[in-house]
């Protein structure tokens, strides 16, 4: 049984390894800045996860004691990976493309980032969304 | 008790946090938790002060284990595309996407799962919050992408926050 569950975290080491060498390949070898934001965003959430997957299996069989850290690690990431993904995509629309190369909203109204009004979200986002324009 | 636990969902997960940050149950840092969960919510109250409509049950199970299974999918098909797909093939496109949810919480949560799903990140919201913009890193026909979606993961959001 131990060789099993040897087996079974080194493919998992493996697996993560190899996520991790794609996602920093991508961020070198993708054209362009929108599409290098791809590649880490993505190799946090199968390599980073199946990392955590191993070390949880290694305690748990091996040392006999479960450690919950990992699944708050896992939880943590996926909560702040899209934020930053998102913050990153924002500073780069802001600097580098105009009104006329993003696809229309369809909404009527622009786009956030490159809005010439102030900021509607000042005074209260939440009803607006419900009421307006539906 | 509405105003103790303005947020009652998230004060169940506070406690749960924090005794998964502990480590090891004992009940003082059951105590503890349950401090956190009266302290937080309340100092973060002004900043959200509607209470989201969220049903739990099957559904939102299903749900998370359908973007789990995506993720794993969709990081194979863009490590083949980074691999084996020579840059001057690959066609990245903007595309918008209509939104009918109109929870922010729930534009939010759609939003995490386009980043978190690889090959899309959603990268702004119009103004008034009706629409999605998305940048694909290979979409030969972006429509499908946008069908693919709303189909997916919007429509069932539509039904968990309702």
């Amino acid at each position: 049984m131990d060789l099993f569950f040897e087996i079974l975290v080194t493919a998992l080491l493996v697996i993560s390894g190899i996520f991790g060498f794609v996602g920093s390949y991508g961020l070198v070898k993708l054209p362009e800045p929108m599409t290098r934001l791809h590649a880490p965003t993505k190799a946090a959430t199968l390599g980073v996860g199946s990392v955590l997957i191993a070390s949880m299996i290694y305690f748990a069989w091996f040392n006999g004691h479960v450690s919950w850290h990992e699944l708050l690690i896992t939880l943590f990431i996926f909560l702040t990976a899209p934020v930053t993904g998102l913050m990153i995509a924002k500073a780069n629309i802001f600097r580098h493309w105009s009104k006329e190369e993003l696809p229309p909203t369809g909404a009527g109204t622009g786009w956030a980032t490159l809005s010439d009004a102030p900021s509607l979200m000042d005074d209260g986002a939440d009803s607006r969304l419900k009421h307006e324009g539906d | 008790m509405r105003r103790l636990f303005p947020h009652p969902y998230l004060s169940v997960l506070l406690v749960i946090i924090w005794l998964l940050l502990v480590n090891d149950f004992r009940w003082g840092s059951l105590v503890f938790g349950l401090i956190l969960s009266i302290l937080i919510p309340a100092f973060i109250a002004p900043y959200w002060p509607q209470r989201p409509t969220l049903r739990f049950g099957w559904k939102l199970i299903a749900y998370f284990l359908l973007v789990i299974w995506d993720i794993i999918v969709a990081n194979i098909e863009v490590a083949k595309i980074v691999l084996f797909k020579s840059n001057r093939d690959l066609k990245p496109a903007w595309i918008a996407i209509p939104l009918e949810l109109r929870s922010p919480e729930a534009i939010s949560v759609l939003a995490g799962t386009i980043t978190l799903t690889p090959g899309t990140v959603s990268c702004d919201l119009s103004e008034c919050g009706h629409a999605l913009l998305v940048h694909c890193l290979h979409a030969p026909d972006p429509d499908s992408v946008v069908v693919d979606i709303k189909s997916r993961y919007e429509a069932r959001l539509m039904e968990i926050f309702s």
